[in-house]
C-alpha cells in the first residue's frame, strides 16, 4: 500500500539486550526506551497523537500485562492509545495508519518482551493449532529445524552457508553496543538438525520504541527523517503441512504491495530469527549481494521477542537518520517458520 | 483528503451460550463470520483484510490465536492484524478496521472478535497470581464493587437502582435470539433476593460467562452503494487511555471516559447527546455501572445518572432506551462483548433489530471500556453518510 500522507520515522531506541532481567520489571524495562525517543525529539507524552504498543501475555504470565507497561507511558491526562497482542511491527503498522487517517499528526510506537522468566521454546508452542498440533509441543526450533531442512533438501542451501550467516550477523553486531551477542561464537553442536547452536538467535530480554510523525513535522523533528514509502504485510496458512517452507510468497506479496521491488534497496533488516530464515526470505525478496543485509547483526544477535520486528524497522531507520542509507527494506514476522509477515520500505530525502 | 467514510453494511453473531460445546474455536469464529458475509451478499473473496480481537489469550491457552485461526476466516494471502486492549477490545478492533478503510488503505475489511470462556475460567483468568496483585481480589467483580460502593455513596442512590438495570436488561434479552441469558421467569424481586457476590453486587446483577463471537463487515462509500440492505454509517470513533492506579484517578467517572466520549461527540456534531443520540449500547457488566456511565458519557449531569434509571428513561421504549439488546448483563463472551455493542447500535440505526428495535433510531452509541476501568473505546452511527 502506497499512501497519499508522507508518514517518517522520525526517532528509535532500544535497551541493551540481555539473557536476564530479574532487577527488571517490564515498566522500568520499557520506560528508558521512551524518554531515550522523546528527548530525541523533544516531545512529551502529552504532545504525542496517538500510542501503540506490542507484546504478550504469555511471555509476561499474567492477563493484561501490557496495562502495566501503560504506567511508563505517563498517560496522564488520558491518551489516545491502542494495543496489538504480537510484535511491534504491527503497533506501527496500526499507528501508520492511524496518522494516515489524518487524525494525528505524531505516534508513539514500543514494544517489549521479557523471554528470560520462561522457556521460550516451550512457551511458542502455545502458537500453534490448539487441536492437532500444541498437544505435541513442537517447539520452535524443531519447527525452524525443519524449515531448515526442506532448504537444504531443495539445495537452497548447507551447513557452511547457515555457518556463513551466523558468522556475518555476530560480526556485525561488534558494531551494535545493543546486541545480545556481539562478535563470533562457536557454531556449536545440533541443537536440533540441522540447526546447531550458532544457526539459532539468543534468548534474551528487550525493549524499543518508534517515533512516527507527517510531513513537515517530521522534517522539524528530524534531521533525516525515515520516509515510509509503503508497509503491507500478509498471513499465509497455519499448518505446516499445507505450506512450502522453502518459499515466504506473503512476504514477496508485502514487499509487492510496499513498492519494494519498484527500485533496488541498498539495505535490508530482516527480522530472521535462525540463519535458515534469512535464506528464505533472500529468496522471497530477490535481494543478491548488492543489498546490506541486517548491518546491525539482526535476530541472531538480539532477538527479544515481540520487539525483534520493530526493531527491524528501528535499526532500517536509524541507518536512514545517519546518512548511511538512502532506501532500506524492513522485515517482521510473526509465527511460527515465518507464518505472517510484514515489509516496510524507508527513504531518506536529499536535501538541498 | 478528507477521511473515506465508513459503512457497516454485514453483521453475524453466534447464539451466545455458556458453552459451545459443538464447535471448535475456528468453528465460532467462522459462523459469525459466514453470517457477516451472508448479510453483506459478499464472499470471502470480497475481503481485504481481517482484523480480529479478543481479551486475554489464557482465557482459551491459545498464545495468539490469529495465527491458527487464519485459514478459518479466509485471511491466508491476506493482511490479519490482531488487536489487544482489554475489555474494550471489541470496540478497538472494530476503530483499528474502520481506519483501514478511512485512510483508504483497504475497501473491505473483515472484523472480528470472539472468546470462548468454557474453555477456562474467566473469573480465575483475571485474578492475577502474586507478586502481581494482592490475593483474593477473586475477578473483575471483586475490583469493581468498590467503585459501585463509592458511587452509590457519592451519589445517594438508593440501593434499588441496581436491580431495576438487571431486571430490564435481562427482560430486554429476552426479544434478542443471540442473547446468551434468556431468563423468562425473572422477576425484580428474584433479582432483589438473588445471593450478594461482591458487595454491592448481587449475583443477578452481574453479566455471565459465554462463548460467542461477533462480526462485522465495513466498507466505503462505493461498497455502500452496492449493499444489499441499508449500511450505518460511522460519524465518529475514539479510544482513550489512562493509568490502571494513580493519585487523583477517579474510578466513578474516569477522565479517559469522559475524553473519548467528548471527542466522538465533536466528530459526530453532537452538543446535547440526551437529546440526539436514540439508542445506546453501552459496557455494563455490573448493573451500577448504567448509571455510573449515563453520568460519564454525558447523558446525565453529575449524581443524577441513577434517576434516568429510576424513571424508566433507559428502558426500551424510554426516552434514551440503553441496551436494548440486553447488554453485557445477558451476554459476555468478554473479547466480543464490545464489538457486540458496537453492531448492536449499527443494528439499530439500520432498522435490523427485530423485536429490540427501537423505534426510529437514527443514531447510537457503542460503548466499551476495559481494564481497572481505564481503556475505552465508542463509536457514533448513524443511518445517512457523515457530512462533508
Amino acid at each position: 500500500m502506497r499512501p497519499d500522507r508522507e508518514v517518517a520515522i522520525v526517532a528509535f531506541a532500544q535497551s541493551d539486550h540481555r539473557r536476564r532481567t530479574d532487577d527488571l520489571s517490564e515498566v522500568e524495562m520499557v520506560m528508558p526506551v521512551l524518554h531515550e525517543v522523546q528527548r530525541q525529539t523533544g516531545l512529551k507524552a502529552s504532545d504525542i497523537g496517538f500510542t501503540c504498543s506490542g507484546s504478550s501475555d504469555y511471555l509476561a504470565g499474567r492477563a493484561f500485562s501490557f496495562t502495566m507497561a501503560l504506567d511508563g507511558v505517563g498517560a496522564w491526562p488520558p491518551i489516545s492509545e491502542s494495543h496489538v497482542e504480537t510484535d511491534g511491527a504491527w503497533a506501527l503498522y496500526e499507528a501508520w495508519v492511524k496518522l494516515l487517517t489524518g487524525e494525528a499528526d505524531t505516534a508513539l510506537v514500543y514494544s517489549y518482551g521479557k523471554a528470560s522468566p520462561g522457556s521460550v521454546r516451550d512457551v511458542l508452542t502455545r502458537q500453534l493449532d490448539p487441536y492437532y498440533l500444541a498437544p505435541l509441543w513442537p517447539d520452535s526450533v524443531a519447527l525452524a529445524a525443519l524449515q531448515a531442512q526442506a532448504l537444504v533438501d531443495a539445495g537452497d542451501t548447507d551447513e557452511p552457508a547457515l555457518a556463513a550467516i551466523a558468522a556475518r550477523s555476530r560480526q556485525d553486531a561488534t558494531a551494535n553496543p545493543h546486541a545480545q551477542l556481539r562478535g563470533a561464537r562457536p557454531q556449536g553442536d545440533y541443537t536440533v538438525q540441522p540447526l546447531r547452536t550458532g544457526d539459532c538467535p539468543p534468548i534474551g530480554d528487550g525493549a524499543a520504541a518508534v517515533i512516527l510523525a507527517v510531513g513537515d513535522r517530521a522534517r522539524e523533528l528530524c534531521e533525516r527523517p525515515a520516509w515510509i514509502r509503503g508497509m503491507d504485510h500478509r498471513i499465509e496458512a497455519h499448518s505446516l503441512g499445507v505450506r512450502d517452507l522453502t518459499d515466504s510468497p506473503s512476504t514477496r506479496l508485502a514487499a509487492e504491495r510496499a513498492g519494494a521491488f519498484e527500485r533496488p534497496v541498498d539495505t535490508a533488516e530482516l527480522h530472521a530469527p535462525f540463519t535458515s530464515q534469512e535464506v528464505v526470505l533472500r529468496k522471497a525478496l530477490g535481494l543478491d549481494g548488492s543489498v546490506r543485509v541486517n548491518p546491525s547483526g539482526g535476530a541472531l544477535a538480539a532477538n527479544p521477542v515481540m520487539a525483534a520486528g520493530l526493531i527491524r524497522l528501528g535499526e532500517a531507520a536509524a541507518r536512514i537518520h545517519r546518512g548511511e542509507s538512502d532506501r532500506a527494506l524492513a522485515h517482521a514476522t510473526s509465527g511460527p517458520c515465518l507464518q505472517q509477515n510484514l515489509v516496510a520500505v524507508l527513504e531518506g530525502e536529499n536535501r538541498a | 483528503m478528507p477521511k473515506e467514510p465508513v459503512a457497516v453494511v454485514g453483521i453475524g453473531q453466534t447464539k451466545h451460550v455458556a458453552a459451545r460445546r459443538d464447535v471448535s474455536i475456528a468453528g465460532l469464529v467462522r459462523e459469525a463470520a459466514l453470517r457477516a458475509l451472508a448479510d453483506a451478499e459478499l464472499t470471502w473473496a470480497d475481503i481485504d483484510a481481517v482484523v480480529i480481537g479478543k481479551a486475554p489469550d489464557f482465557f482459551e491457552g491459545v498464545m495468539m490465536p490469529e495465527l491458527y485461526l487464519a485459514d478459518a476466516l479466509g485471511a491466508v494471502g491476506k493482511p490479519m492484524l490482531r488487536v489487544h486492549t482489554a475489555g474494550s477490545v471489541g470496540g478497538s478492533t472494530a476503530l483499528v478496521a474502520a481506519n483501514l478503510v478511512a485512510a483508504r488503505v483497504h475497501r473491505t475489511v473483515l472484523t472480528l472478535a470472539f472468546e470462548k470462556q468454557s474453555e477456562s475460567n474467566a473469573m480465575w483468568g483475571l485474578s492475577l497470581p502474586v507478586p502481581f496483585q494482592q490475593p483474593l481480589l477473586a475477578g473483575a467483580g471483586g475490583f469493581f464493587a468498590p467503585h459501585v460502593r463509592a458511587y452509590m455513596r457519592r451519589t445517594g442512590a438508593p440501593d434499588t437502582i441496581g436491580s431495576l438495570v438487571a431486571y430490564k436488561d435481562r427482560r430486554n434479552a429476552l426479544k434478542n435470539p443471540y442473547a446468551h441469558l434468556h431468563e423468562h421467569d425473572l422477576t425484580l424481586e428474584k433479582v432483589q433476593a438473588s445471593p450478594m457476590l461482591w458487595d454491592p453486587i448481587r449475583y443477578s446483577e452481574t453479566c455471565p460467562s459465554s462463548d460467542g463471537a461477533c462480526a462485522m463487515i465495513l466498507t466505503d462509500r462505493a461498497g455502500a452503494d452496492r449493499a444489499p440492505r441499508p449500511a450505518a454509517w460511522v460519524h465518529g470513533g475514539a479510544m482513550r487511555s489512562e493509568p490502571t492506579l494513580f493519585a487523583g484517578k477517579d474510578f466513578v467517572s474516569p477522565q479517559a471516559g469522559q475524553d473519548c466520549a467528548a471527542d466522538v461527540y465533536r466528530q459526530a456534531g453532537i452538543t446535547d447527546p440526551r437529546r440526539e443520540i436514540d439508542a445506546v449500547e453501552m459496557y455494563v457488566p455490573f448493573s451500577w455501572y448504567e448509571p455510573m456511565w449515563l453520568e460519564n458519557l454525558g447523558f446525565a449531569e453529575e449524581g443524577e445518572g441513577w434517576k434516568l434509571t429510576e424513571a424508566g428513561a433507559t428502558e426500551l421504549d424510554g426516552d434514551l432506551p440503553v441496551n436494548p439488546s440486553g447488554g453485557v448483563l445477558s451476554t459476555n463472551p468478554i473479547g466480543a462483548s464490545g464489538m457486540i455493542r458496537f453492531a448492536e447500535a449499527a443494528l439499530q440505526v439500520r432498522g435490523d433489530a427485530g423485536e429490540h428495535q427501537v423505534e426510529g433510531a437514527r443514531r447510537a452509541l457503542g460503548h466499551a471500556y476495559g481494564g481497572g476501568a481505564q481503556f475505552f473505546s465508542m463509536w457514533l452511527v448513524g443511518d445517512t453518510p457523515p457530512a462533508g
